[in-house]
């Protein structure tokens, strides 16, 4: 298995408001906005940088570590 | 820095349609696309593409939130990421955008003269008469007060927004934003879960 963050971003989506401010930040290209509903984080890809959660104007993102 | 692509500068759209407006309000009409594009995203494909790269708004504030970093980027106040407050916000907007329509009708069936003022905030009526000089039929000149009006408003609230929260904090509680994704989330047939991913 490939060597992975400590951290990844987690996605609060019953608050999220899929407006892609996060999805458009993201280095990795770790997120997507699904069917116009909420935004899903690839666990695989995440780095845990935080970007995402810095811009997300409804903050429902929060960087956790890994469990 | 992540490099931009060519959608990050339809904030431009924005200042050119503001400035047209203030020399010519018939140009407002052309507000219109940012009402049928975002639903036709949603009605049409399901998702919130206009809000997640072409909303000229939204690359606005990106531009000046972001990038020039006018944004405190403090969290939004509770309330206003409620779903009562997002919901109950959309609903106002229709019932205004209703009187707005109604405005225009009364101007088209002789019943009131034409008001060349664009109105802040549902109330504070400001002089704009020297951007009509006729050209169209005043009933369209009064729905091109009416639009210009609501699209300076809700810009005005979200650079307050942007200034005082994140970047972006009125895409939190935008009529559109918050229709479309209601409309996605029908169509989606999401239950409002509570899970996270
Ligand atoms: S924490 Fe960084 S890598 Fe992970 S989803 Fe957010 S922006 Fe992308
Ligand atoms: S920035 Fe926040 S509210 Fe917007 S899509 Fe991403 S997680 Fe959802
Ligand atoms: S929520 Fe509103 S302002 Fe934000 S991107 Fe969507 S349509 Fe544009």
């Amino acid at each position: 298995m490939a060597m992975q963050s400590k951290r990844h971003a987690v996605v609060d989506t019953s608050l999220c408001v899929a407006c892609g401010a996060c999805m458009e930040v993201c280095p990795r290209g770790a997120i997507t906005v699904w069917k116009g509903s909420y935004s899903v984080v690839d666990d695989a890809l995440c780095i845990g940088c935080g970007l995402c959660a810095r811009e997300c104007p409804a903050s429902v993102i929060r960087v956790e570590d890994r469990p | 820095m992540k490099k931009s692509h060519w959608y990050n500068y339809l904030w431009i759209w924005a200042v050119v349609y503001f400035a047209m407006g203030f020399f010519n309000i018939l140009f407002a009409w052309l507000g219109l696309i940012d009402f049928f594009l975002p639903l036709i995203f949603a009605v049409g494909f399901g998702n919130k593409g206009f809000c997640n790269r072409y909303c000229d708004r939204g690359q606005l504030l990106r531009a000046l939130g972001s990038q020039k970093g006018f944004s405190r980027r403090k969290d939004a106040p509770d309330w206003m990421k409620s779903r009562a407050f997002r919901y109950g916000f959309l609903v106002f907007f229709l019932v205004m955008f209703m009187n707005m329509l109604y405005a225009t009708y009364q101007v088209f069936a002789g019943a009131s003269n034409l008001r060349e003022v664009v109105t802040l905030f549902w109330t504070i009526h400001v002089p704009w008469e020297w951007a009509y000089h006729g050209g169209a039929a005043p009933w369209a000149a009064q729905f091109a007060f009416g639009l210009y009006s609501i699209m300076l408003t809700s810009a005005i609230l979200g650079i307050l927004t942007m200034l005082a929260y994140k970047p972006r904090s009125w895409c939190v509680y935008c009529p559109m934003g918050t229709m479309t994704q209601l409309i996605c989330r029908a169509k989606a047939g999401t239950r409002e879960e509570e899970k996270t991913s």
